[in-house]
């Protein structure tokens, strides 16, 4: 690719149109980095205007550019450091005087600056009326009045910055005038000229920003100026004579200022027309946030939110799985054919490797639609409010109110995804609730622990499934609780955190586009990072599942009952008239025909379709055709034999893979810790299945399926486990279901984890404490309940009550101020 | 008299801020500054946080930052 000539940086406040603006301005050349040393996302895209190409960076949104969070920190490096040909300041033109306050911030950084004055029909809709012409000449920097969102401004907007970085000259805008502060700034700006600092910063913006108290510039100072120590001694001098002077701190000061010359700006730019309509915001809040409403309506939009995503999306799967079986049915087409015991090793692992892509793909349409509701809950200035309501709750327990929608996507109730829940924990501001947040979000109930649940209540709470089913998904959130409570108090004691203020912006309407556009996007993002991490793991568990195999003497021993079983057909097709079509180099053909037809007739009713069906496969092979379909002659006998023979190779089949399985590495592993699980109730069977599940939780049910073998045709996994395990008793399906709920994070999740905590170390803290927490809860279930004699539902109750308790408790302990 | 002691509907104008650092930044980033008045508009449905219209804006806190929010009730 060409080098890029030009650096376009946006900036702006959060809710000013800012990431309509960057979509606008590169389509869907864009990619998401991370700023190196945090965890905020960078996105870059770049497009070309009048043959040149442009680097766009999109900086994080943020109010200000002081060195307190990580958002402005890297957004003011950037500027400094990366020394962008143009900074376009994208702001919300109806509230222009809360915006100038970090345009003022943008100036004094010396940068040259491209005002877009965005939400232009925002602004007129309330009846404000912006003299853009005045705007600019008291910034003295270029202003471009848009609508984003549909395109208007957006050629002007180009045209400007084409104009603006290309000429290359630096147009310095309007500075503000600091009053008594000033003569401050002069004497210590007076004492900064001639060192090293003077080339690399702007030497106002320093002083600014020294004056302010501002830990980067101090460490600037420390690493740059010779006589440092003085240095900063005569700054904070500076700043007390200040204050003891005018009564005011340094840096209340500049944002009195700040907010005074904005004040002043807006005033003379700025018309109100009469008989304007002040915003609707306020009213629907009345609404949204009222004390009894407002819980109602977040309970309500919570269960649209899973209905309409889960429920629906699990509906439309069935337009798309048959889409995915075609796949299967190609896979099964193109690689070698089974023999009669022997499964070619390139078959069963395409088969597999299909199978577990399959299960990924299959929740598209689910993420499809939970991204764009997503999407309209961020865009209509919905999300605020879920915060405002749910942080007093929340708070108690180490988390914050924006910890919300990672929690319903995780799975508050039943049936979210980590993955997703993991990623949304990025907007939360304040560190240590963030890192609590993640660590929390995989002991929720994501849609792949259901299957497990719902195999083990059919089976040893048939009598009490609706209870069981509620404590299941419940019981989630109270373990949750408590643990971000726990984590919040030791091992996330010292992180940084951040103050709750937080602006609650104006309703808007989301637009179709925008939100139909950021759901194909994430879901894009989702399959690409999710699927190749699945593709990796599905290879490692098939290898951990079929290695080292069967031994050869086990071998001999299958071939032959195999040679036994073909024997004994063969010998009833001699002497009938099939003999001379039926010899053993046409028995396997006969099997797939068989096979073949069996699948074909699955889907189809009888009738005519089923007519059209027979004489196809009539056409194919008259002989086969007759055994598959016999009339009263020695067909009829052929065909018993043959079912008996097919039945016979299932089994031998059915009593390999188990074997293998035994034998396997993870079968291995699983025996190998046996004793430890058992003070859990969990056999080796089950150490299989769990271990199995570290892929992708789905793969438990998947794997007990394989470890229980089928005696009947047909017959369900539930009938089979609860025959294969006599000894199997509620007690141990809930020690079970709890070790589930707490069962570390999927590998898709713990890449997640990583990227959303930023380090490997957290990822491997995620991965290895819910597992400790997840046995301990799981023995004390079962071994405590055995002890005491419960039955599985007395248990349930006991574990209940506990683990309520405890997270009343967990919440009214050590609660105390950050201010303090 | 603090900000967290207001109730909704109460108007006051703010005085000064008793917190500096961080939390003080981060309220004179929001608006929230000396001279401004500002109105509660009221509380989330369990008592905390709080909302308040600052010069058109509205913006939610806790009432353990508002502790530090000196205002004179209008």
């Amino acid at each position: 690719m060409k080098k890029k000539e030009y650096l376009v940086v946006l900036a702006g406040q959060p809710n000013s149109g800012k990431s309509t603006v960057f979509n606008a301005l590169t389509g869907a050349s864009q990619h998401v980095a991370n700023y190196p040393g945090v965890t905020v996302d960078k996105m870059a895209g770049w497009y070309k205007y009048r043959g040149v190409s442009l680097e766009v960076v999109d900086l994080p949104g943020t109010y200000s550019l002081t060195s307190y969070s990580p958002e402005e920190r890297v957004s003011r490096d950037f500027i400094l450091h990366e020394g962008p040909s143009v900074v376009v300041n994208v702001m919300d033109a109806s509230s222009l005087k809360r915006c100038l306050y970090l345009t003022f911030q943008l100036l004094e950084m010396d940068t040259t600056v491209v005002l877009d004055l965005n939400m232009m029909d925002v602004a007129e809709n309330r009846g404000l009326e912006i003299d853009e012409n005045m705007l600019a000449q008291r910034l003295g920097v270029p202003v471009i009045p848009t609508t984003m969102k549909s395109g208007r401004g957006k050629k002007e907007l180009l045209d400007a910055i084409a104009t603006v970085s290309q000429d290359g000259q630096q147009a310095r805008g309007a500075q503000i005038d600091y009053g008594d502060m000033e003569p401050s700034f002069r004497e210590l700006r007076e004492k900064l000229a001639g060192t090293d600092l003077a080339d690399m910063y702007p030497l106002r913006w320093l002083v600014i920003k020294l004056m302010e108290g501002d830990a980067e510039a101090r460490r600037l100072i420390r690493e740059h100026h010779p006589q440092a120590d003085s240095y900063l001694e005569l700054v904070e001098k500076t700043r007390e004579d200040f204050e003891t002077r005018y009564d005011e701190a340094p840096e209340v000061h500049i944002a009195n200022r700040r907010y005074q010359t904005a004040d002043d700006i807006t005033r003379s730019c700025v018309k109100l027309r009469a008989g304007a309509k002040p915003p609707l915001s306020n009213k629907i809040d009345k609404l949204v946030c009222h004390r009894l409403l407002g819980p109602l309506i977040l309970v309500g939009v919570i269960w649209l939110l899973y209905y309409l995503s889960i429920v629906q999306g699990y509906n439309l799967t069935n337009y798309t799985w048959p889409l995915l079986a075609k796949i299967r049915s190609l896979a099964e087409m193109i690689t070698p054919a089974p023999g009669f015991i022997e499964i070619p090793l390139l078959r069963s692992f395409v088969l597999w490797f299909v199978d577990s892509i399959n299960a990924l793909l299959n929740y598209v349409p689910i993420f499809f639609i939970l991204f764009g509701l997503i999407a309209i809950l961020e865009d209509s200035g919905y999300m605020p409010r879920m915060a405002f309501i749910m942080d007093r709750l929340f708070s108690r327990f180490g988390l914050h109110g924006q910890s919300t929608l990672p929690m319903v996507l995780g799975g508050i109730y039943v049936g979210g995804c980590a993955v997703p829940g993991v990623m949304s924990c990025k907007g939360i501001p304040d560190e240590r609730s963030r890192l609590a947040t993640i660590l929390i979000i995989p002991m929720l109930n994501c849609l792949a622990k259901v299957p497990l649940y719902v195999l083990l209540i059919n089976i040893y709470f048939a009598a009490h499934k609706v209870w069981a089913m509620f404590f299941i998904s419940t019981i989630s959130l109270l373990l949750v609780l408590p643990v971000a409570k726990i984590l919040t108090l030791t091992v996330l004691k010292d992180k940084e955190t951040a103050p709750f203020v937080m602006e609650m912006p104006p309703y808007h309407i989301p637009t179709i586009r925008a939100v139909l556009g950021r759901a194909v996007e994430r879901v894009w993002l989702f399959l690409k990072k999710i699927t190749t991490i699945v593709a990796a793991v599905a290879v490692v568990i098939f290898v951990l599942l079929q290695f080292p195999g069967l031994s050869a003497e086990r071998m001999a021993h299958y071939n032959g009952e195999k040679e036994k079983a073909t024997r004994a057909f063969l010998k009833t097709v001699k002497g009938t008239s099939f003999a001379e079509y039926l010899g053993s180099e046409q028995l396997m053909a006969l099997i797939w025909y068989w096979d073949d037809y069996k699948d074909a007739k699955m889907g189809v009713k009888a009738g005519a379709a089923a007519a059209a069906l027979e004489a196809k496969f009539k056409e194919k092979n008259p002989v086969f055709f007759r055994i598959v379909k016999p009339g009263q002659d020695e067909a009829a006998k052929i065909n018993r034999a043959f079912k008996k023979l097919y039945k016979t190779r299932k089994g031998l089949l059915r009593e390999m893979r188990k074997e293998r399985i035994d034998n396997s590495i993870l079968g291995k592993l699983g025996k190998w810790i046996e004793p430890v699980t058992r003070a859990a109730g969990f056999n080796w069977r089950v150490n299989v299945a769990l271990l199995s599940a570290l892929a992708a939780k789905e793969s438990s049910v998947a794997t007990l399926g394989a470890l229980y073998e089928q005696e009947e045709e047909g017959e369900a996994l539930e009938q089979r486990m609860a025959k294969g395990e006599a000894g199997f008793t509620p007690l141990h399906a809930l020690s079970l279901m709890l070790f589930m709920v707490l069962y570390p994070p999927c590998l898709a999740t713990a890449i997640a984890v990583k990227v959303q905590a930023g380090s490997i170390k957290w990822m491997l803290f995620a991965m290895i404490y819910p597992m400790v927490l997840g046995l301990v809860a799981a023995v004390l279930v079962f071994s405590g309940g055995s002890a005491l004699g419960l039955s599985g539902l007395e248990a349930m109750f006991a574990f209940y009550g506990l683990a309520l308790v405890f997270t009343i408790i967990m919440g009214f302990t050590g609660k105390k101020s950050e201010y303090a | 008299m603090t900000l967290d002691q207001m109730k909704p509907g109460d108007a006051c104008r703010i005085k000064k801020l008793t917190v500096r650092d961080k939390l003080g930044q981060r309220l004179l980033d929001m608006g929230v500054y000396p001279g401004l008045e500002l109105k509660v508009i009221r509380n989330a449905p369990l008592r905390d946080p709080m909302e308040v219209e600052l010069d058109g804006y509205l913006v939610s806190l806790r009432h353990e930052e508002a502790r530090f929010v000196e205002v004179e009730p209008l």
